[in-house]
């Protein structure tokens, strides 16, 4: 029997002293890293580090640790590089990994700093005085027309308003994120906490579960290359749709959902066979160049009487100019996925390679609309793992309408990012689809943690506007006056059209 | 807290335009190849036509053919070629002019009287149409080249027209050359096909080939060069979809000689058709081969000879095969060839009604202008539909002693790409 | 010497004009006959809506060439008839409907179609019946590339596609269910019956042909079997239903064995990855 090359990553470290042998870190590990005999046996090889046993243990008596092997140092190849060479030489496969990409780019981000007014210009309190963060997601026309409404006074003239526009109450969205690749109570969490903050969640390929429907006006339904649950009723149904073209995690490649997570009611509501994998093809079939889009976009606006349809594409190098095509082809906004985006599945290799970071997709895209006079036309909507407040006020200084966030609303959930999202085995239950896993997340306790998440984050969003001296989120937006750049080569602090500190 | 260079880019009355900021039509005088800053998709529909017998036929077909499929493009371009519309001067070659201001179109007259003997200069006929703004000076000029100055050069007449295609389109600031052809024009600009067919008042030409171009571009309007159809003497191309192998064809290219500068992915294929049938003298069928490749598991079904020349083909013109979806006509004096890539990811129908051979991204554009077609049929993924008029030469400018790079200049007007002295080759 | 033409004034007609033309229409009990030549897409489907909200129940389009999304998104059970050529993606989310053209249709026929006919008296073109999940799309003779790609099926909800003619590659691509049923009989093109990467990607579902493929045609997902008398038990009232449609023999079209390819393994990708 060969032995496996690769040796655990960690190391399950139980006090024994402590530990009252209950058995609940068997039961709460998803893993199967536990077995019982007389007392709790770990299997490193399993141990994801997702902290559940950890968690629940009553006796605080486990710990997880780094299994600190020597290697010889490479700077060339680390050992991740060698533990991949190793799984492949054993599996002959394609790595297969969850979330977002963990690489050591550069984070642009976190070379970013605000401003603040002092002295020269007051900033604002947003305890105690009105801090509007109100964002209207859709097409704006060039201009109000107005006419005379015979009292004296006026009315809208006939035509292009914002009727058609969806109201906001914060500038933060939930990503999509399909039923398949995570839990049915998990849309349910999101989809509450949705319509209870006055925003949206996002079906993600895999349909609509009927448990949803009451929460239908707060849902964007997407149109994904597998046309998964999409009918005419899906399609009047939601409060927009969005075509997915691509995701950050993998630019250019279709969704995954390995067998493992499709059971029955995944296996109905895509409608395709129990157990089998849904690789959803990479195109859509139907369109190979920026006319199919048009004709895509139009067709399901036929559909449903014009509801809006936005666009979703992952960063990639020529992103200004596709976001372009795609604003002149009807789309009502466009969502730009950065290279960091999560996913519940992906091949590693184009996670971690391929795409670019949100922050520069944000600036080329705002910047290239604003040239060709129509960043009107579409609302920008920027995700890629946005992490904290401080990345949303930032990505909305470089010109992004609204965040949407997918890895921080997981994490709300319990997430520790612990990248096997893929396996379907999630302890937390949140990217799962095993009853006894799934059922770990109550969908109350679930929408209360996530409301608290985005009034935390809205509440920190106002804080920075009050030390911007503004009192409403659009005089912040697009305003790279506001940022000035820290460690930041000329080059990229032209293209993100941001001033190093000190100009 | 400055807020000036904020208040620069703001839009005033007016939204700023990729062109204003550029410059083209505002305080400079524009470089019109200079346009392609971004990368510009070639996302589209397009048409072609061609009476074999020769029989002309008025350009309201094409106009009529590109306006049922309307919604393939966004306003942003429209272009046509027609050959044999000027009928009164076959031996002329016929200069279509774009000029910004009065000045370019002296400064390019002046090339034109000293080194040409012109019989006629008028501008283009054109009417107002709704939709067409901004648009250049546009006029026309039939000359030949001045024979005691064509004589010191030792070049042939064509070679003549394309240096003097790639000086003024290098060197006058303002003038771009849509088309330098015999007997053929290129129509083009900034609006809707139907709407520039109009405007260019074709339907009152009459030609035996017709190709259309409905463009759908991802910059701005202001650019009228930037339309479809490339020209190069009498050749133009128009294409629909994006070449994805851009890169490496485009370096393969410059090892040659040609220079591709940034944006239109339909110049590497208008310079590999150059390359392969001009230079290499392919013949068209083996040239669409190279450039829309079978399989390799194809060529190894093919019987023993045929999978020598394909395996030859495709090992030596690899860097050149066209990866994308795509679908282009190429116009010519003497016919037209339709190719779609080798998995055919675009649209393209043809059909035949007599000695018309059509073709177009939708079967509803035929069916508009052929009332009762003998055969419609879709082509197969990398196979040319060819239609030859009678009578005229086959195939094209083999006496014709250019340099790649002095062809990719005369094609795009960029003065990199004249600075090199390349050999005759 | 050509003269200097002189500038026109503006022209408007057919061409600029037809984007706000608003098409003729005749109301004669159930039926509602509208003349589509030179009507914009959008309004001419307005009115079929308009129609259909009216209680139409039998709709007739005149001199349709080229416009899109007829049917569209469409619920019910009215009866449409095309005249002319329809244009791209007719019967696109259709729910119900159905649409009978006489002539071509285009590309696009029956995209992600959740129920309902069509019946195409003519060739159609590529990608049709993209993401299907119900109904039925008879085409009488050819059709192109990328047909039937990701159709999908659970229990009762069953897409049926069968095409009279030819086709090219990438038939059944993907294929996650229903019915795909290839006859090769009435064709004006000269090639095999059926193009490469038949049914790859197959993990559900069925796909028919009437006749023989070579065996470097189909994909590697595919299991290659001869329908036996049980499936042609099954396929009979389908094709049925579309000799009917056509005026064909149905004794003629089961006349030949059909080969019946299904997936051989249901997790065709299984071993392809490997877990982080």
């Amino acid at each position: 029997m060969p032995i496996s090359l690769i040796q655990p990553e960690y190391k399950v470290e139980i006090d024994y002293d402590k530990c009252h042998k209950c058995g609940r870190c068997v039961q709460q590990c998803g893993w199967g890293v536990y077995s019982f005999n007389e007392r709790p046996i770990p299997d490193d090889s399993k141990c994801r580090a997702c902290h559940r046993c950890v968690t629940y243990c009553p006796a605080h008596c486990i710990t997880i640790r780094k299994n600190d092997l020597a290697y010889k140092e490479n700077e060339h190849w680390n050992p991740g590089l060698r533990k991949a060479v190793w799984r492949q030489a054993e599996s002959g496969g394609v790595m297969l990994t969850g979330m977002g990409n963990d690489k050591p780019y550069r984070n642009i981000f976190d070379h970013l700093v605000l401003d603040a007014c002092q002295v020269t210009n007051p900033s604002i309190d947003p305890l105690r005085e009105p801090m509007e963060l109100r964002t209207y997601l859709g097409r704006k026309p060039d201009s109000v027309e107005v006419e005379s409404d015979g009292n004296g006074g006026y009315r809208l003239a006939e035509g292009d308003d914002i009727a058609r526009n969806i109201q906001l109450e914060t500038p933060i969205i939930f990503s999509p994120m399909s039923y398949g690749s995570v839990s049915l109570n998990v849309h349910r969490s999101l989809a509450m906490a949705a319509q209870r903050l006055g925003t949206l969640m996002n079906t993600g390929e895999g349909g609509l579960h009927a448990d949803l429907y009451p929460y239908a006006d707060n849902v964007i339904v997407q149109v994904a290359s597998g046309r998964f649950g999409v009918n005419p009723d899906y399609l009047n149904r939601g409060a927009a749709m969005e075509i997915k073209i691509g995701q950050g995690a993998k630019p250019g490649i279709g969704g995954h959902l390995p067998g493992e997570k499709i059971n029955r009611e995944v296996s109905e509501t895509r409608m395709i066979p129990q157990g089998t994998d849904a690789i959803s093809p990479a195109p859509h079939h139907d369109i190979y160049s920026i006319e199919d889009l048009r004709q895509l976009i139009y067709s399901l606006k036929e559909a449903t009487g014009y509801k809006p349809v936005g666009v979703k594409i992952a960063a990639v190098h020529n992103v200004a100019a596709i976001a372009s095509g795609i604003v002149r082809a009807g789309a009502d906004y466009v969502y730009l996925d950065g290279f960091r985006g999560g996913t519940g599945a992906a091949p590693q290799i184009i996670r971690d390679h391929i795409g670019i970071p949100i922050e520069v997709a944000i600036a080329v895209v705002d910047q290239r609309l604003r040239d060709e006079g129509i960043r009107n036309q579409a609302s920008i909507i920027a995700a890629g793992s946005i992490r904290s407040s401080a990345d949303l006020a930032k990505a909305i200084a470089l010109g992004a309408d609204v965040c949407a966030i997918g890895s921080a609303a997981l994490m709300a959930l319990g997430c520790h990012l612990c990248q096997g999202c893929h396996t379907g085995s999630c302890s937390w239950g949140i990217t799962t689809q095993k009853p006894e896993l799934t059922r770990r997340i109550d969908p109350e306790w679930g929408a209360e943690r996530l409301v608290n998440l985005v009034h935390a984050w809205s509440h920190e969003l106002q804080e920075i506007l009050g030390a911007l001296g503004v009192n409403a989120v659009e005089s912040l937006r697009g305003s790279r006056e506001r940022l000035r750049a820290v460690g930041l080569d000329q080059q990229t602090c032209e293209i993100l059209g941001v001033k190093p500190a000190g100009l | 807290m400055s807020y000036e260079p904020l208040l620069e880019r703001m839009p005033t009355t007016k939204l700023p335009t990729f062109a204003d900021r550029e410059g083209v039509f505002g305080a400079e005088r524009p470089r019109y190849a200079e346009e392609a800053t971004f990368k510009i998709h070639g996302g589209c529909g397009l048409m072609g036509i061609c009476d074999e017998s020769g029989t002309h036929m008025s350009g309201e077909v094409a106009i009529r053919a590109m306006a049922v499929q309307r919604d393939r493009g966004n306003g942003l371009g429209g272009g046509y070629a027609g050959y044999g519309i000027y009928p009164e001067f076959p031996d002329h070659f016929c200069f279509h002019m774009m000029y910004h201001d009065i000045k370019a179109k002296e400064d390019a007259e002046a090339i034109f009287d000293r080194y040409f003997v012109v019989d006629l200069a008028e501008p283009m006929p054109t009417r107002a149409v709704k939709g067409i703004s901004d648009a250049p000076l546009l006029w026309r000029y039939f000359l030949n080249p001045d024979p005691h100055k064509l004589e010191g050069t030792e070049m042939s007449p064509e070679d003549f027209i394309v240096h003097t295609v790639m000086l003024i389109n290098s060197s006058v600031d303002g003038a771009f050359v849509a088309s330098s052809g015999k007997n053929m024009g290129a129509f083009k600009g900034v609006g809707f096909p139907e709407e520039i067919g109009h405007y260019y008042l074709l339907e009152e030409y009459e030609g035996h080939t017709w190709v259309a171009h409905n463009r759908f571009p991802t910059n701005t309007p202001g650019w009228w060069g930037g339309a479809h159809p490339f020209t190069l003497l009498d050749w133009a191309i128009v294409h629909n979809g994006e070449i994805s192998s851009y890169g490496i064809n485009s370096r393969y290219l410059e090892a040659f000689g040609y220079k591709c500068t940034l944006g239109t992915d339909t110049e590497v294929a208008a310079y590999l058709f150059d390359l392969m049938l001009r230079r290499h003298k392919l013949p068209l069928e083996l040239a669409c081969k190279a450039l829309a490749s079978p399989l390799w598991s194809e060529i190894d079904r093919m019987p023993a000879e045929e999978q020598a020349v394909m395996r030859s083909l495709r090992a030596v013109y690899g860097p050149g095969m066209l990866n994308g979806p795509f679908a282009i006509v190429l116009g010519f004096n003497g016919g037209m060839v339709a190719l779609n890539d080798r998995i055919k990811l675009r649209p393209l129908v043809a059909a035949t009604q007599g000695t018309t051979v059509m073709v177009a991204s939708e079967e509803s554009a035929m069916r508009e202008v052929l009332d009762a077609p003998d055969r419609v049929w879709m082509p197969n993924a990398g196979e040319p539909v060819i239609a030859r008029v009678q009578g005229m030469d086959w195939p094209i400018h083999g006496d014709l002693h250019l340099s790649a790079s002095e062809v990719s200049c005369a094609m795009t007007g960029v003065e990199e790409s004249c600075e090199t002295a390349v050999e005759v080759s | 010497m050509t003269q200097v033409k002189e500038a026109r004034t503006e022209r408007t007609g057919p061409i600029e004009g037809y984007l706000t033309v608003e098409p003729a229409v005749e109301r004669d009990g159930d039926t509602v006959t509208i003349e589509a030549r030179n009507v914009y897409y959008k309004q001419m489907n307005e009115a079929v809506r308009r129609a259909i909200a009216d209680g139409a129940k039998r709709i007739v389009l005149n001199g349709v060439n080229g416009q899109r999304y007829i049917g569209t998104g469409l619920k019910g059970d009215a009866h449409i008839e095309v005249h002319g050529t329809a244009g791209n993606d007719m019967a696109m989310f259709m729910d119900g409907p159905t649409v009978e053209v006489f002539g071509n249709a285009q590309d696009g026929v029956g995209n992600t179609m959740n129920a309902g006919k069509v019946v195409v008296h003519g060739d159609a073109g590529d990608v049709l019946g993209y993401g299907m999940r119900g109904g039925k799309v008879f085409i009488r003779g050819d059709v192109g590339y990328r047909v039937g790609i990701h159709m999908k099926a659970y229990e009762n909800l069953v897409p049926v596609m069968v095409c009279g003619g030819k086709s090219r590659d990438f038939f059944g691509e993907y294929m996650a269910g229903g019915m795909l049923v290839l006859l090769g009989m009435n064709s004006t093109f000269e090639g095999p019956m059926v193009g490469g990467y038949l049914g790859t990607g197959m993990h559900g579902g069925e796909i028919f042909l009437r006749g023989q493929a070579e065996p470097w045609q189909i994909g590697k997902e595919c299991g290659i079997f001869t329908a036996d008398e049980a499936d042609l038990e099954r396929l009979r009232p389908i094709l049925e239903e579309y000799c009917e449609h056509f005026g064909m023999d149905i004794d003629e079209v089961l006349s030949v064995p059909f080969t019946k390819l299904v997936p051989i393994s249901h997790r065709p990708y299984g071993k392809l990855y490997t877990y982080v």
